[in-house]
């Protein structure tokens, strides 16, 4: 092989400059996270409103509260309404997370960059918006409501294709790559959590009946039934699937997946900023080494509640940090530096 | 092609039957049916094309600016609504001998303007001789006490312009209003270029029509050139827009202008000043700015200095001003000089610094302080157009003609109670082009105004933003009122009469019998 020329040859050799307006890092991140929400909240209503049509009433309910709990939306007094816990989940504005909310903030966010985004970039996003507010839930709706979760999620899919092949994967589409995976490790983990508190069944062995179901539903909302089938074969084991949606290096919807890129996101800013080895790619890592090294029989063990808590809370903390070196550092510290 | 041999439908020229030619001075005819020179190859293309075509090319323009994102943004409560900026598809032509004088003309212009400014803001000579009243200028309401002595980069005060001039019914460019300040819509004149291109390849080809694309790069040239002398980077100063942010309604072109020139675009919350030095926040740390483009009015600037209740500004940039570790375009207090009253004086003011006559006429004006002149006004209220002297976009104005006797008496009375406030002008007729309006070509009237930067050399880009009042009879071309705007060709020496137009000419002749046929449809019917 011949020699390549060093990775980010071009920015050191041609600009002096390094770095990107905080702001407009902010708004990607934001962006990126939004985007990741939108998404994910539509894949699990979606997800929930096919399982109810499979399940008894009794078990339904049961299920709608889960939905709230893994969706972390404020949780209600008394019986659900579907239709009201629909208009929570997907409409309301009052409700910062709902999916048109989420568009709506990450519309928000690029409006306010828009010279750094592509012309195409920001007619996908306008579209999506403009999609979205139109809708208002109604009984009938709910029924059909399948094509209109549909058309959400591959918005956002068409979204981030536009944006790898029209936007330079320079420093800002790096932080909109953080801000996405950030917001999925965090997702994930959530709705982990939430499923392993309600089935508190035994990890070894395969399942049946309603309980199957539950762990089918699981891994509809992370897109995986089919990619855990090629791996195990359709028979569900809740240690299998515990480890293939939380260890596995290659599924995009794995906790282990997402924190990967984070950590890349974050090298490359680092390298990108000349801020290498800060405090938001020292947790990453550290986060990333033990997914990497962990193995799920020790995790069950030690008890996968307190494993999953331990990840949340890193990356919470990731989030905090980047905000802390990159978006709103102190001026005084700065300037002493 | 049979189609030639048995003439049918399809070569049905346009109609030029709505097209009128009025006391105003007509870009397109010398008299009505005989083309100038200069226009001659357009109005044999607009023979030539059938309606439906120009119909489709106006269409196909306008599909151009929306996906382009040439728009206004209208934004509601809640949802956005895009508006694309009206323009129109005729050309409008230059010839090289006009543009040069309109060229040395601004160029003495902004010259006089800036030594103006200079001596107010430190000798004031001008005033002591008694050409300029010092009253007139202390009373200005953007008079900034704060500049005086400030010394700014190369003495040069406005380094970006953007004049309006008119053409007067003997064909004379003259000056409507310097605008001195935040001039905008340079981006519709860049815009307007690269769809016209698109639209008639051939016609432009043909014309010998001189590029402005380089619009950005001399801009970005001019900002540089004016950096502080203590920069870190003298090859390279850190150049910035700061915009007053995504609602303002020249966004679009701040977001366009930064990108083109490949600069950041700032808000105020982006920068911060320490120990008199200008940085902005960036996620590799702090980074000092050497030149601030500002898309932002003095008064929003500094919070410490001017309006304390801005949010759009950086506190303590005027200090930072002050000590000379920033270059702000144009610089603070540039507005006294295009306050409508001390514009009359600009041809006194030329003669004083350049001892020249101006080579570009000011339109007649009335000053209202003095008492000859505003007793002539408020007897002739209805043929003149009043406007108060520290406003601009169109805003505070009586337009005589189109006025109500109402209107009359309340402006008769404002005048009265604070004259200093307020000019006025006989009403002019601006000079017409041809438009496309609805397939066919109709005249209405338009201005000019061109954008000259003025850094280590005086750059004028050749052409403008050509503004149109699309109303018919209209002579308000502010897009807020029914104006848009159309591309603006200025003609290469030596295009018109050179090779290519000869030979565009003998093309045409061939066929000039089927034209002439069909003569009796122009505007002499």
């Amino acid at each position: 092989m011949t020699s390549r020329p060093p990775r980010n040859f071009y920015v050191q050799a041609f600009t002096r400059d390094t770095g990107m307006l905080s702001r407009v890092a902010d708004s990607l991140y934001w962006m990126g996270r939004y985007i990741e929400r939108a998404e994910h909240t539509s894949r699990l209503v979606n997800v929930e409103l096919q399982l109810w049509l499979d399940q008894s009433p009794e078990v339904g309910a049961g299920r709608w509260r889960f939905l709230l709990e893994a969706l972390r939306a404020p949780a209600t007094e008394g019986p659900v309404d579907p239709t009201q816990l629909l208009n929570t989940l997907v409409f309301s504005r009052t409700n910062a997370s709902s999916v048109v909310s989420c568009v709506a903030a990450a519309r928000e966010n690029l409006r306010h960059v828009r010279e750094q985004c592509s012309t195409r970039m920001w007619e996908q996003m306008n579209r999506l918006y403009l999609h979205v507010i139109e809708h208002r839930p109604e009984e009938e709706w709910i029924l059909k409501s399948h094509d209109f979760f549909l058309s959400v999620m591959e918005g956002a899919f068409l979204f981030h294709g536009i944006t790898d092949a029209t936007m330079s994967h320079g420093e800002g589409w790096q932080f909109i790559q953080l801000g996405r995976y950030v917001e999925r490790a965090d997702t994930l983990t959530t709705l982990l959590e939430t499923h392993f508190q309600r089935m508190t069944h035994q990890f070894d062995g395969p399942v049946e009946g309603a309980e199957y179901l539950e762990w089918v539903g699981l891994l509809a909302d992370c897109v995986a039934q089919e990619a855990y089938c090629k791996a195990h074969t359709a028979e569900i084991r809740p240690l299998r699937v515990a480890e293939f949606l939380l260890l596995n290096p290659e599924f995009p919807h794995s906790i282990r997946f997402s924190v990967d890129r984070v950590n890349a996101a974050l090298h490359l800013i680092g390298d990108l900023t000349k801020r290498p080895g800060k405090l938001p790619t020292r947790i990453a890592g550290r986060l990333r080494a033990q997914l990497s090294f962990s193995q799920i029989e020790e995790i069950v063990a030690a008890g996968i509640q307190s494993y999953l808590e331990n990840v949340r809370k890193e990356c919470e903390a990731i989030h905090s940090a980047i905000h802390e070196i990159y978006f709103d550092y102190s001026i005084e510290a700065e300037l002493a530096s | 092609m049979t189609a030639s041999a048995v003439p049918s439908r399809i070569h049905f020229p346009p109609s030029f039957v709505n097209y009128q030619v009025d006391t105003a001075y007509d870009e397109m005819f010398s008299q009505p049916g005989v083309p100038r020179e200069h226009y001659r190859a357009l109005h044999q293309t607009l023979l030539k094309l059938p309606p439906e075509e120009l119909r489709r090319s106006q269409q196909a323009a306008d599909l151009a600016f929306l996906h382009e994102g040439i728009t206004f943004t209208v934004y509601g409560a809640k949802e956005g609504t895009e508006r694309i900026f009206p323009n129109d598809l005729l050309p409008r032509i230059i010839a090289a001998r006009e543009w040069a004088k309109i060229e040395r003309g601004l160029t003495q212009r902004l010259t006089a303007l800036n030594l103006f400014l200079r001596d107010i803001y430190h000798e004031g000579r001008i005033l002591a001789d008694k050409v300029v009243p010092r009253e007139l200028i202390y009373s200005c309401k953007h008079f900034r006490r704060e500049m005086r002595g400030l010394n700014v980069p190369r003495d040069i005060y406005v380094s970006i312009c953007g004049t309006d001039l008119v053409r007067l019914p003997d064909g004379t460019f003259a000056v409507l209003e310097d605008n001195l300040r935040v001039p905008s819509g340079v981006s519709y004149m860049v815009a307007n270029r690269k769809v016209l291109k698109r639209v008639f390849p051939t016609l432009f080809r043909d014309y010998g029509v001189w590029p402005i694309d380089h619009y950005p790069r001399e801009l970005l040239a001019t900002l540089r050139s004016l950096a502080p002398e203590n920069t870190a980077y003298p090859q390279d100063p850190t150049t910035v827009l700061l915009t007053p942010g995504v609602s303002n309604s020249a966004y679009f072109e701040h977001t366009f202008l930064a990108q083109q020139m490949g600069i950041e675009l700032v808000e105020g919350r982006d920068l911060l000043v320490h120990d008199n030095l200008v940085y902005m926040r960036t996620t590799a740390g702090l980074r000092r700015v050497d030149v601030i483009y500002r898309r932002v009015d003095d008064d929003f600037l500094d919070p410490l200095c001017f309006r304390p209740d801005s949010s759009l500004g950086v506190p303590g940039l005027f200090n930072a001003y002050r000590a000379g570790n920033i270059t702000l375009a144009n610089a603070i207090g540039t507005g006294v000089a295009d306050d409508k009253a001390v514009y009359a004086y600009v041809p006194e003011i030329i003669r004083y610094y350049l001892n020249e006559d101006a080579i570009l006429p000011n339109v007649p004006t009335f000053l209202m302080s003095d008492p000859a002149h505003r007793q002539h006004v408020l007897q002739n209220l209805p043929t003149m157009v009043v406007k108060a002297v520290g406003e601009s976009g169109g805003y505070g104005m009586l337009i005589g003609p189109h006025s109500t006797a109402q209107q009359r008496e309340e402006f008769r009375l404002r005048i009265e109670a604070d004259p200093r406030n307020y000019i006025a002008q006989p009403t002019l007729a601006l000079s017409c082009a041809p438009c496309l309006i609805d397939g066919t070509v109709e005249s209405r009237h338009i201005d000019l105004r061109p954008y000259i930067l003025m850094g280590e050399k005086v750059t004028l880009v050749p052409g403008g933003l050509t503004r149109v009042a699309l109303r018919k009879g209209s002579l308000v071309v502010n897009s807020s009122q029914g104006g848009g705007s159309k591309d603006t060709w200025v003609l290469r020496e030596g295009a018109i009469g050179d090779d290519v137009l000869e030979e565009m000419r003998e093309k045409l002749a061939e066929l000039g019998p089927r034209l002439a046929s069909r003569r009796p449809e122009g505007p002499s019917a």
